[in-house]
């Protein structure tokens, strides 16, 4: 009862932390189902896909070759390129997520790219216990995520698509999260090698994959500044 | 898709379980976050036509508009809602 009281106190900050991923999430998860449906899956494979992959890029990727017939291996190659970044990720949450039992295993499996960003930036308030204020973030995530995709596979075609551009709202939010990384990190090299390894990625490999080449220069990157930066 | 999803998350708990990280991990573990943020901000502008009309100025002024409001105010909120609904007017008269 305690425990459980315990995690309603965290219901509201975690709402309100993640009120812009709700946005994102339902708006861009319309899509998602839409597209999947008018390419010939039933609804449901959009709430399977998002239960269990539950991975946007690789989720529209999937659409794509499902269509296309693509093969099982090649499906799996291809969503190892894109959700290769998600092992960095987990690299700089060994610490927080170290005292973390019960729902470890969910965190690990909910991360994506937004709620990454929430859990390295917004800090538990005070009284609410870091494992269920993550928990209940990366939940709320999901459960958005999963109420656009199955909305979008069930009556897309009938919504009238009047939010263009409310997808704005996770750009927006990534801005905040670095503005917020910005007051925490005061060291300009971070920035600098990111924004050059981003600028590089760019130039190697164009567009498409530049998210996963451009994390892993920025920490080849940043190697070299482990003496100035100590 | 699943499978290789979870792998790709799970990959450095599973890696770091029983060893004790490096500590070049400690190093980079307090630097990855602002580098990704980074990244992010900066893929999120990788699809924009800047080539051609309006050359990506909504996706500028609101991205700006965002960050000065949460460097003003601190609100995040306010900061995400008040610079998407300036993009979204953005996008329909631009």
């Amino acid at each position: 009862m305690h425990r459980f009281k315990a995690a309603l106190d965290g219901l509201r900050p975690a709402f309100s932390a993640t009120v812009p991923v709700l946005l994102g999430y339902v708006t861009i998860g319309i899509a998602f189902g839409l597209l999947l449906v008018k390419s010939g899956q039933p609804w449901w494979m959009a709430t399977l896909m998002s239960l269990f992959v539950y991975a946007g890029a690789a989720q529209f990727m999937a659409v794509g070759l499902l269509a296309s017939g693509t093969g099982i291996a090649q499906i799996a190659l291809l969503t190892l390129v894109i959700n290769a970044r998600h092992m960095v990720y987990g690299l700089s949450l060994l610490d927080r997520f170290g005292a973390c039992r019960r729902f470890k295993a969910y965190l690990v499996f909910a991360l994506t790219d937004e709620t990454y960003g929430l859990l390295t930036t917004v800090e538990p308030p005070p009284g609410v216990d870091r494992e269920s204020f993550y928990t209940l973030v990366s939940g709320l995530d999901q459960s958005y995520w999963l109420i656009g995709s199955t909305l979008g596979a069930l009556v897309g075609g009938l919504l009238p698509f009047e939010s263009k551009g409310i997808e704005f709202a996770l750009t927006a939010l990534f801005i905040v999260l670095l503005v917020e990384q910005m007051r925490a990190v005061r060291r300009p090299a971070p920035y600098l090698v990111a924004t050059a390894a981003t600028g590089a990625a760019l130039l190697a490999v164009g567009p498409a994959n530049l998210l996963v080449v451009a994390i892993l220069a920025s920490i080849v990157g940043i190697l070299p500044f482990r003496k100035a930066l100590a | 898709m699943a499978a290789v999803t979870l792998f790709c998350r799970a990959a450095p708990f599973l890696f770091f379980m029983r060893r004790r990280p490096p500590p070049v991990l400690d190093y980079l573990q307090r630097y990855i976050p602002p580098m990704i943020m980074t990244v992010l901000v900066l893929n999120s502008y990788k699809a924009i036509g800047f080539a051609k009309a309006p050359y990506g100025l909504p996706e500028i002024v609101s991205g700006l508009a965002v960050a000065a409001l949460h460097i003003w105010k601190r609100n995040t909120l306010a900061s995400i809602l008040g610079g998407t609904a300036l993009y979204m007017v953005l996008i329909r008269i631009c």
